[in-house]
């Protein structure tokens, strides 16, 4: 492992990347505690309100009746979105704002000293709140060898970044509940611990294209940033403008979908095609989800209509995972620095974990 | 000055790519930009999160959308 070079930008006078300037010597202030306890006190007086709000404003201000089809539709929907939104930004904010303590750089510094099984739950856990889309899952690898990172603790990284995603848990605790979320959670968790455990095990450090094993004799620059509480504030509003800006559309779309199966379409709809007794529907779910790419804002109320239809929790699991977790354009990226052989292996696995998933959550719930 | 923008072409490199030039374009100075988008190229300058820039050899920013404020700091005039 090489020693990492180091450049701090802010000693000869220039900024640090992303800081404004001066942002340094700010500090939070026992004011600015107080309006955030403030915040927090209101939104969560307002979260209260929402399910009476929904009743009075589908049954009493538009004077529907309560069990009518159109009634729940509306009633559905006026509760869901804000309630939704309301999740939806707190989590971005609070992840935001974690997400300043764990840079990529601070990551791969971490794993690098890890040995495998350790490595490949820290790397699953890093996955979560380190900052990740999939075009940057190539510069991320690369990195991650460069420090010399095993390479099961890397796939467990990989599988992890993009599997557990905040936006999909929050989605599945507001629209489904609790119970539903943490399966999502420790499944997603154990899936890319026990596949990377895997890859680890199978000694394939010879299927990395041949340009990428020479970096590990470079070395990587690294620019430290010094953050205050007051920017990582402001790292936690970036992320809600950057990202509820992005997904508010696809959320109430989904919810509004969600509203008409749930006032209209009959239950147990989907029973017979994705219920438990169809064993086959697993396998299926998962090759079905492999091509299609989805972000968790889209998917999430997907999962919810066929829950409400009476698909099984397994199926539907697996379902979601595989769109999330296994998708096409990743792979081909991933192509320039891996052998397709290491890629089928990496599908393999990941696949075959969700296969159990999905079979275990259908025997057992 | 040299300008380089490190990035596989994502929306985040995109954007970096705009604010760099919008940068440039207020502070009136001449330089040439140009974009490394190779995953292989970009490895060996030592660079593993994206986006970057690089002004003149050094490296300013990395894997982060830098703001327009903080790239004019960098071009001195």
């Amino acid at each position: 492992m090489e020693p990492i070079k180091s450049i701090k930008n802010c000693a000869d006078g220039g900024d640090c990347c992303d800081v404004s300037t001066g942002a340094n010597k700010r500090k939070m202030t026992a004011q600015q505690l107080g309006l955030g306890l403030l915040g927090l006190t209101t939104w969560y007086i307002v979260y209260t309100q929402l399910l009476p709000f929904s009743h009075y404003f589908s049954y009493g201000l538009f004077g529907f009746e309560k069990g009518s089809h159109l009634g729940e539709a509306i009633q559905f929907f006026a509760y869901d979105t804000p309630k939704v939104m309301m999740l939806l930004t707190l989590i971005v904010f609070v992840v935001g704002m974690l997400r300043s303590f764990f840079t990529q750089e601070r990551t791969r510094k971490v794993l690098a000293g890890k040995r495998e099984t350790a490595g490949n739950v820290m790397a699953a856990l890093l996955g979560i709140v380190t900052p990740f889309c999939s075009c940057s899952a190539v510069p991320l690898f690369l990195g991650f060898v460069q420090a010399g990172v095993p390479l099961g603790v890397t796939f467990s990284f990989l599988i992890a970044a993009p599997m557990v995603n905040e936006i999909a848990l929050v989605l599945l605790y507001g629209l489904l509940g609790w119970k539903v979320a943490a399966i999502y959670l420790g499944t997603g968790l154990a899936i890319a611990m026990g596949a990377g455990w895997v890859i680890g095990r199978l000694k394939l450090e010879h299927l990395i294209e041949d340009w990428v094993q020479e970096l590990r004799a470079g070395a990587a620059v690294v620019i430290e940033e010094k953050l205050s509480w007051a920017d990582r504030i402001d790292r936690g509003w970036e992320a809600v403008r950057d990202i509820v800006g992005k997904v508010w559309v696809y959320v109430v779309a989904g919810i509004a979908v969600g509203a008409m199966i749930h006032g209209y379409v009959p239950e147990t709809f989907m029973a017979s095609v994705m219920g438990k007794d169809a064993w086959w529907s697993v396998p299926v779910a998962v090759v079905v989800g492999i091509p299609m790419y989805s972000n968790a804002a889209g998917i999430v109320p997907v999962v919810e209509a066929l829950l409400g239809k009476g698909a099984a929790l397994g199926t539907v699991l697996a379902f979601m995972m595989s769109v999330i977790a296994l998708s096409l354009p990743e792979m081909v990226i991933l192509r320039k620095v891996l052998k397709p052989k290491l890629i089928a292996v990496f599908i393999g696995v990941v696949g075959g974990g969700i296969l159990f998933t999905g079979f275990l959550f259908n025997l057992i719930i | 000055m040299e300008i380089k923008v490190c990035g596989p072409g994502c929306a985040s490199c995109e954007k970096t790519q705009k604010i760099v030039e919008a940068a440039v374009a207020a502070k009136g100075v001449d330089v040439t930009i140009s974009k490394i988008t190779d995953f292989q190229e970009i490895a060996r300058l030592g660079i593993f999160s994206t986006p970057a820039v690089i002004i003149d050899g050094e490296v300013k920013c990395i894997g982060n959308i830098p703001k327009q404020s903080e790239v004019e700091s960098w071009l001195k005039s």
